[in-house]
């Protein structure tokens, strides 16, 4: 039997659903028992839990570097780490000063976790990448715990495991059981979309999220930074874009300064940072710092006044896209950029003279998608001059624009994702999966489970096809959601989806998931995430940053 | 990529403009939310310098300095309309701006009181050069007042601020209006629910109904029976309202013109409160030995009246309000079924097999006993759908169904006389995607078939953020604005507010103002507010 009992009391769910007058709304009502893999999330690969267990101590815990490993006391992104994760299991230092020496190290204690990075180039000073190795295993034993991992993001991995082994027992002592873990990711992209264009979000509300995106195991953050609402990106080569079209141009936009430290600030937890450029379409707000950017649209044979997608049609669309596109190569280190391509309008265009002109000389016809394979394909060219990869929304592939093979096709239309997942990989693209995770739809319940039940690879394909799928995205769109509501929306759901894409296909279980998920939404809790609850229940620590 | 409905909450254009014409500042008294009465107001504008700003009591006040609410209040509602002012430093200005002087008069001397179902809301405003005259019945309606005036004053881009020559005669379509929140699925820390008093304060709610105990825990500490909370709360240390909790929370609530009202279900919903008082429930038998699980309170015990007369003798002391909800819904009766003893003193009692008669004599004895400490009872509808004989003063509180069904429930209910209040188009914990507010607002409470007699027996209505979903990690995002639409139903005319897209950039207005008093209320919308919520 493991010894989690405060965390078990902790958790008492509890029968009587009042006043649900939702006719259609019957389900089981959860009775929380402890999991077997205690507060586990996401469920590593493999795990061995002994019944064995160690205390450990504020005053003597150490996390330290091993030996032989590649990475030292220079390595801050490392000796940053432990320092957060000593202070997730033991609270702030402040804390907890007078316990000092009000307790010897006895021998049942376990004084140290090594840290033991394995290959010769650590990669502590790089960045994260879609191939990065993620792999760490972890030995908790007499004396010393020691986790090995090839690179360092398989080490932040497992000190994020390690620290959700710890448990307070029933005198408030902290303990991990003696355990074997190896483990690694099923999918390398797992990703969450933020939308930071139809509400502005604040700097800190996205570091908060970094910060709990870590503790899922998540490695991409996806930032949709601006649209037709807003254009929050401060850019050194066109400042007038958000002079013009952010919200406000000095309270509402993110500065040169500002970009990096989000860059920064994920890199020190294994998190890519993949911006999203949107056009041809979702462009609205570009307009009003870039004249001619936008086709202007005719209402019979005079513009009209209003705007619509990028004007596909001028050489000037195109030097200005250069100059901006280099300058997104150099402000975000990732190898990869979005650029977006959905929900083209066509009318705009359809009503422009010039356009139609154009579409006569080019033999267009009246496909409008092959202007819109024009303008993507003269872009790509544009991107792949800066030396970055791209993904795609799925629209792109389905309008036949040839694209590069290492595309990434990011599919998004709900019903018929299956097949489009067929048609992507079968056509021999990479592709990463969001329609069943838009998180935004929010519902009454216990809408987990349902993302949580998702198989990404449940559609027909050969093995080969399988192996194009790189992962998936939660994606958080920002119509109804800003500072004030973002983070109880995106977790613990989104954790739902960190499991399916982090853990074996074969970890399904939904009672065990929500007996370990309702213990790791009270650790976010604790940890200071304002993560909302999956059911009645309560948390040892409630939330108080009221 | 992005949300494929998004077309469809395109407002037309007229809104946008409305709602630009806002931004320039050019502010409107339309600004005030819930929307007074009657307002007339001029272009005619008076610049408001913090160092020179007063309120002050009328002569004629029957409240003068030393009114605990009212002084108070000048001071919260002074931070309130200065949010950016203090007083240490800055604002070195040169100015020569005439004083300021909001003069307050109530015909009442209520300061020491707690506001109650009678209490006169009712103010009037009146602003002109130099001054504005507050002139109030009782100082709960002088609250309401200042709440309108605060929301009169705006600031310009330069940092000035202002208000416009205004004339308001206010007071609330219904007299109770309400928000419930539940302490027993989730416990809410007394922070979170100060917190929600201050921002019910700004909608011009009056009731807290603080549903404080339930099935799943037993947070309040009663003096009485202290094995409540000991054994039946999530944690006995922790997880508990002390007597000291209530009282805070009481009193914060009288600040602000606010009643508590407890609400102490049962025979149902009271899992939690078998923990610490044996031989309160019904032991369920399966077959002809008892299971080992409970069902409702045991009603045919006379223990269960003694515990229950004590109980609430105690409740009435400790809460002050004249009202007490006793719940009454949903009670299942397979428990009683099952138990032997229950049968036979239904037999006794000639019920025959209908527990619903046992139900009823349950519930008669509970009423019978607040009426004996002079309380009026709210009940759930399900009591009256029993048919049961309930004392003519009591109200009955509507929480069933779609407007088809409830409507009917409000016909029924008001024919035969009771009171009534209505929940049921308010289920604000059911969250869907999309501007729901809008359902919120376009209820029509009064929208029945009945008298002018009966449409009376309406005294209100209630917003109920049950607690399955919902603690103090996403309560105020979840309940604001959208709590706010329902409270413009509740106190503004129902004429001037039936255009739900002219309400669309007066809510957003207000919701940012929210924002600027630190309430974490969730967007509309896409959209920006000047000040952005800086938490997380």
């Amino acid at each position: 039997m493991l010894k989690f009992v405060s965390l078990l009391l902790a958790l008492s769910f509890c029968q009587g659903l009042q006043h649900n007058n939702i006719d259609d709304y019957v389900e089981a009502e959860p009775v929380f028992e402890a999991s077997k893999y205690g507060s586990l999330w996401p469920l590593p690969q493999k795990v061995q839990i002994s019944e064995v267990s160690f205390k450990l101590t504020s005053s003597s815990f150490r996390i330290v570097d091993a030996k032989a490993s590649s990475a030292g006391p220079s390595c801050s992104l490392l000796q940053s780490a432990y320092r957060r994760y000593y202070e997730y299991m033991f609270g702030s230092a402040k804390k907890q000063w007078w316990s000092k020496n009000n307790r010897r190290s006895d021998p049942s204690d376990l004084s140290e976790l090594q840290v033991w990075i394995t290959s010769p180039d650590s990669e502590c000073d790089g960045y994260p990448s879609v191939t990065s190795d993620e792999s760490y295993e972890l030995t908790v034993n007499q004396p010393v715990a020691v986790l090995k991992a090839p690179k360092v993001w398989g080490a932040l991995h497992g000190l994020e495991t390690f620290s959700q082994l710890v448990f307070e027992d029933e005198y408030g002592a902290k303990s991990i059981n003696a355990a074997i873990i190896n483990d690694f990711p099923r999918f390398q992209h797992r990703g969450i979309l933020l939308d930071s264009s139809r509400h502005f979000l604040p700097i800190k509300v996205i570091l908060a999220n970094l910060e709990t995106m870590a503790m899922n195991k998540f490695n991409v953050f996806h930032w949709h930074i601006v649209d037709d609402q807003s254009f929050p990106y401060l850019s050194r080569t066109f400042p007038q874009l958000s002079e013009q079209g952010a919200y406000h141009p000095y309270t509402h936009v993110y500065t040169p300064a500002d970009v990096k430290m989000v860059i920064e600030f994920a890199r020190l937890r294994g998190i890519r940072v993949i911006p999203e450029f949107d056009t041809p379409g979702h462009t609205q707000s570009w307009g009003k710092g870039q004249k001619d950017l936008l086709t202007p649209c005719y209402s019979g044979s005079k513009p009209s006044g209003s705007f619509g997608p990028v004007n596909p049609i001028l050489n000037t669309t195109y030097d200005f896209m250069a100059q901006f596109f280099t300058e997104i190569s150099t402000v975000f280190p990732d190898g990869y950029v979005h650029l977006g391509g959905d929900e083209v309008d066509f009318t705009c265009w359809k009503s422009n003279p010039d356009i139609q002109k154009f579409m006569e000389q080019q033999h267009f016809g009246d496909d409008y998608r092959k202007l819109e394979s024009f303008y993507i394909q003269k872009l790509l060219d544009i991107v792949t001059s800066t030396k970055k990869g791209y993904l795609i929304w799925q629209e792109v592939f389905d309008n036949g624009v040839k694209l590069k093979p290492d595309t990434v096709v990011h599919v998004w239309i709900g019903g018929g994702s299956d097949k489009e997942m067929s048609t992507v990989t079968a056509a021999g693209y990479t592709t990463i999966l969001s329609a069943p995770w838009y998180l935004d739809y929010i519902s009454y319940g216990q809408d987990w489970q349902k993302y949580y039940k998702v198989e990404p690879l449940n559609f027909e394909g050969t093995d080969e096809q399988k192996k194009l799928v790189i992962g998936g995205e939660a994606c958080l769109w920002g119509e109804y959601v800003d500072a004030t509501n973002l983070t109880p929306r995106l977790w613990p759901r989104a954790s739902a989806v960190a499991e399916r894409l982090w853990s074996a296909k074969d970890v399904t279980d939904i009672g065990d998931a929500f007996n370990r998920l309702s213990l790791h939404r009270c650790r976010m809790v604790e940890r200071g995430i304002p993560a909302e609850p999956l059911f009645s229940s309560y948390c040892p620590h409630e939330y108080k940053g009221v | 990529m992005s949300v494929v409905t998004s077309g469809r909450y395109t407002f037309p254009s007229y809104n946008l403009v409305f709602f630009i014409f806002l931004q320039l500042g050019l502010h409107s008294v339309e600004g005030v939310w819930p929307l007074p009465q009657s307002i007339t107001s001029s272009p005619e504008r008076y610049p408001l310098n913090p160092q020179a700003f007063y309120f002050t009591y009328g002569s004629q006040s029957a409240a003068q300095e030393g009114c605990s609410v009212l002084d108070e209040a000048f001071k919260r509602y002074f931070s309130l309309i200065f949010p950016d002012y203090s007083s240490g430093y800055g604002f070195l200005r040169f100015s020569v701006d005439k004083p300021f002087t909001v003069q307050v008069s109530v015909g009442r001397d209520d300061c020491d009181s707690y506001p109650d179902q009678d209490s006169s809301e009712q103010y009037t405003l009146s602003v002109s050069a130099g001054q504005a005259s507050l002139k109030a019945e009782t100082v709960w309606g002088a609250l309401r007042g200042l709440e309108t005036f605060s929301q009169l004053v705006y600031q310009e881009d330069f940092g000035s601020y202002y208000v416009n020559k205004t004339e308001i005669k206010d007071f609330p379509r219904f007299q109770f209006r309400g928000i419930l929140l539940d302490t027993s699925r989730h416990y809410l820390p007394v922070q979170a629910i100060l917190k929600t008093l201050d921002a019910m304060a700004f909608s011009k709610f009056n009731v807290f109904h603080w549903h404080i105990v339930d099935d799943p825990s037993f947070p309040y500490q009663s003096r009485t029976f202290p094995d409540l909370s000991a054994k039946g709360a999530f944690h006995p240390m922790t997880h508990i309202y002390t007597q000291s909790d209530v009282g805070r929370v009481i009193s914060f609530a009288r600040m602000r013109g606010i009643r508590v009202l407890p609400e102490f279900d049962s025979p149902g919903h009271t899992q939690s409160w078998g923990k610490g008082q044996s031989d309160l429930l019904t032991p369920c038998y399966s077959g002809s030995s008892p299971s080992g699980t409970f069902g409702p309170v045991n009603p045919i015990l006379p223990s269960t009246y003694k515990f229950m007369a004590t109980l609430f003798k105690e409740v009435s002391s400790v809460f002050p309000d004249s009202y007490i909800h006793l719940g009454g819904d949903e009670v299942n009766f397979s428990c009683w079924k099952s138990n032997p003893d229950v049968r036979a003193f239904m037999l006794k009692m000639g019920f025959g097999a209908d527990f619903t008669k046992l139900e009823a004599y349950y519930m008669e004895n509970i009423v019978n006993i607040t009426v004996a400490l002079n309380r009026t009872s709210i009940v759930w509808q399900d009591v009256f759908d029993y048919h049961e004989r309930i004392p003519k003063d009591t109200v009955l509180h509507i929480w069933k169904g779609l407007p088809a069904s409830y409507a009917a429930e409000l016909s029924a209910i008001t024919k035969a006389g009771y009171r009534v209040l209505l929940a049921a188009p308010w289920y604000i914990n059911h969250i869907s995607y999309g501007q729901d507010w809008r359902n919120y607002y376009t209820v029509q409470p009064l929208n029945f078939s009945g008298t002018e007699e009966q449409k009376k027996l309406v005294i209100g209505g209630e917003v109920c953020m049950w607690g399955e979903y919902v603690d103090a990690t996403n309560l105020t995002p979840r309940l604001w604005p959208r709590a706010s639409a329902a409270a413009e139903r509740l106190w503004s005319d129902e004429k001037q507010t039936s255009d739900v897209d002219k309400a669309f950039p007066r809510l957003q207005d207000f919701r940012c103002e929210l924002l600027r008093r630190g309430i974490q209320a969730e967007p509309l919308f896409v959209g920006h507010c000047k000040h952005e919520y800086q938490g997380v």
